[in-house]
């Protein structure tokens, strides 16, 4: 099912043209999935009613996002009729008047924690994966399940001891402790999704590229690199997307001036009047990164939020 | 691969793991140390401080004078309390109501995102005109930064004057000449289902994208020789898809259950737990223990609760992961 853009995006990940050795890994793999997968593309045909029905249900669910969409280019008056005018002229106003407030440090606190966590967790998962798989240590297996265990222990019961450590170390409303928390919270996410990436490396390859004398740089650069390239690429836009969107350790743990997009948010809604249009601009301007990122990561989507354990 | 090759390559890799000097095996190890030290430093000391926290009396409002960790000095705490945090936690009326609460918000949401998720999976595993466009625009509710949905819902869908719920009710009624639409109070008169609402409506797509693969999993040939047998659509459904779906369902159940279980942003945003108590879930009122209330010891003895109730639920998430874990690293 992956196939195709799997390769456009080695293709684009290749710094000037691919080595020759990565090409025919390459083509191994595509060989290798064709063969498991045959007629992944031969989904059985749903008639008229079929279409319909599945239409219908997703457009119900994706209403509320249009709906935000089209109030946030409303002028304010528009946006707050009973009937509802969908139709009414539309404006940038919404938009114009959260760059008055002050959205953008918010925005840019958000890139900070989410860019740099994400960096942090890649720096740290590869080559933990890369000891998970390639050439793996003894147990691995109970390693992984003790990254996997971490990520079920709920964040609000470790909320206290970090408030007081943080305000200890004085890094109160300050972003470096997003990161870290951030770069905690998504690492044992990162590591599965890439140990599920690097297995793929064919062994074989490798095996004969050691037996050819190939040193770890050349094996890493030339054969496991090229071929996990779109599993780094899914891993960060995951691992983007969960910083992004944290909120419950953002609003204890930030104030005004660390504070990230989902704080902006909520501290929003204090002003009298209306404020409809406003919102929806603010609310689909700060979730454009991540639809954007979740869009693009789309068939990866499932391996990531499974953890790895769905294809 | 073969499985004969595959084997013959482990006992390949066991023997040279048994020929191996111990500074080869630390060789090994030292890529995954960095990030082992480091989760275990972030997310598992922070626990154990938990625990410690859960034993004193401690309420900011009220300091004490005896020094929490000498050395740290991460505050001051009265008294040392023993078990009375958790039989607070058991007994007393609010954190109760909290439990419940979590349970119903929980499953409900849980359980309806499943089957509504399964029902867009099943319709999505058929080709139709649009199908791609159909599941790009289906996953976004999950994309939608949490906070911001749940604003969304509160002001533009459930307001009682401008919200777009009512506003369609009112434009239906003038339709048919009515002067005025039903106005209903959503939040007010049943907020635990606007709750739950909102959040079946960011998690169905989770849902759905876990039950879709699954499907795509699915052979394709057993398929096609029961319909050459004769069983209808809904026989094979019930028979062949169903069973073979069970450790996805299992699995979206159970992931599922994990986030939902820390339900934090929509109960901030829309009821703040109220009216009352009336949607007040466990880590919301941790949060209110903790920064409202000030009990620390309160709140971090909920939290090992939550922690223990949490353990018991990953431990079945844990065996579906490692049995669709130990089908992959077996083929």
């Amino acid at each position: 099912m992956n196939a195709p853009p799997t390769g456009s995006l080695a293709r684009h990940g290749g710094p000037g043209g691919a080595p020759p050795s990565a090409a025919a890994a390459r083509g191994l793999m595509r060989r290798l999935r064709r063969a498991k997968e045959p007629e992944q593309g031969l989904a059985p045909r749903g008639g008229p009613l079929w279409a319909t029905l599945a239409w219908g249900l997703t457009l119900m669910f994706f209403a509320p996002v249009a709906w935000m969409v089209l109030t946030s280019l409303h002028t304010e008056a528009d946006a707050a009729t009973n009937p509802p005018s969908p139709l009414a002229s539309l404006t940038l106003n919404g938009y114009r008047e959260l760059f008055r407030r002050g959205v953008e440090p918010y925005l840019i606190n958000s890139a900070m924690a989410s860019l740099v966590s994400t960096a942090l967790v890649l720096a740290l998962a590869i080559p933990a994966a890369y000891a998970l798989s390639i050439k793996p240590v003894e147990k691995w297996t109970d390693v992984m399940f003790f990254f996997l265990s971490t990520k079920f222990l709920p964040a609000i019961a470790a909320l206290l001891p970090v408030y007081l450590i943080v305000k200890k170390i004085g890094l109160l409303d300050n972003i470096w402790a997003l990161i870290i928390l951030y770069t905690a919270m998504n690492l044992p996410i990162a590591i599965w999704m890439m140990r599920s990436f690097l297995a793929e490396v064919p062994r074989e390859i490798l095996e004969a590229a050691e037996v050819d004398g190939a040193g770890l740089l050349r094996v890493l650069t030339l054969i496991v690199w090229p071929i996990s390239m779109p599993g780094v690429a899914a891993t960060a836009l995951i691992c983007f997307i969960f910083s992004w969107n944290e909120f419950m350790l953002a609003v204890n743990l930030t104030g005004v001036r660390a504070g990230t997009a989902p704080v902006f948010l909520v501290g929003f809604i204090t002003s009298e009047g209306l404020f409809l249009a406003q919102l929806c601009a603010a609310a689909t301007l700060l979730s454009l990164p991540v639809l954007l990122a979740g869009w693009a990561a789309q068939d990866k989507l499932v391996r990531g939020l499974s953890l790895g354990a769905v294809k | 691969m073969t499985a004969l090759a595959d084997g013959a390559v482990d006992t390949e890799v066991a023997a040279l793991a048994h020929r191996s000097t111990a500074a080869q095996r630390m060789r090994r190890r030292a890529p995954l140390l960095p990030a082992l030290i480091f989760t275990i430093i972030i997310t598992q000391l922070p626990f154990l401080v938990t625990i410690g926290i859960s034993v004193l009396n401690w309420n900011v409002l009220r300091p004490g004078d005896n020094a929490f960790l000498p050395g740290v000095e991460l505050g001051k705490y009265e008294s040392f309390a023993g078990i009375s945090n958790y039989v607070t936690v058991f007994t007393d009326n609010r954190l109760r109501h909290a439990v419940m609460n979590t349970i119903v918000l929980t499953a409900s949401a849980v359980l309806v995102s499943v089957v509504i998720g399964l029902l867009l999976a099943v319709l999505l595993d058929r080709r139709f005109p649009g199908r791609g466009l159909a599941r790009t625009l289906l996953i976004a509710p999950f994309l939608v930064m949490p906070v911001a949905a749940a604003l969304l819902w509160k002001h533009a869908l459930y307001n009682p004057d401008y919200g777009l719920f009512n506003g369609v009710l009112n434009w239906i009624w003038q339709l048919f000449g009515a002067e005025q639409g039903p106005i209903i109070e959503w939040v007010t008169n049943m907020p635990m289902t606007a709750v739950v609402a909102a959040l079946v409506w960011q998690w169905t797509p989770f849902m759905m994208l876990i039950l879709l693969a699954g499907l795509q999993a699915q052979p394709g040939d057993i398929i096609e020789a029961a319909k050459v047998d004769g069983a209808s659509g809904w026989q094979t459904f019930r028979f062949l898809t169903l069973p073979h779906l069970r450790q996805y369902l299992e699995l979206s159940v159970l992931l599922g259950s994990i986030y939902l279980l820390q339900t934090f942003d929509a109960v901030f945003t829309i009821t703040q737990g109220g009216p009352g108590t009336a949607t007040t879930n466990l880590p919301y009122e941790i949060y209110l223990t903790m920064f409202r209330k000030y009990e620390y010891g309160e709140a971090a003895a909920a939290g090992v609760v939550v922690v223990i109730g949490t353990i018991i639920v990953a431990t079945f998430a844990l065996r579906t992961i490692s049995s669709l874990f130990r089908e992959e690293v077996g083929r």
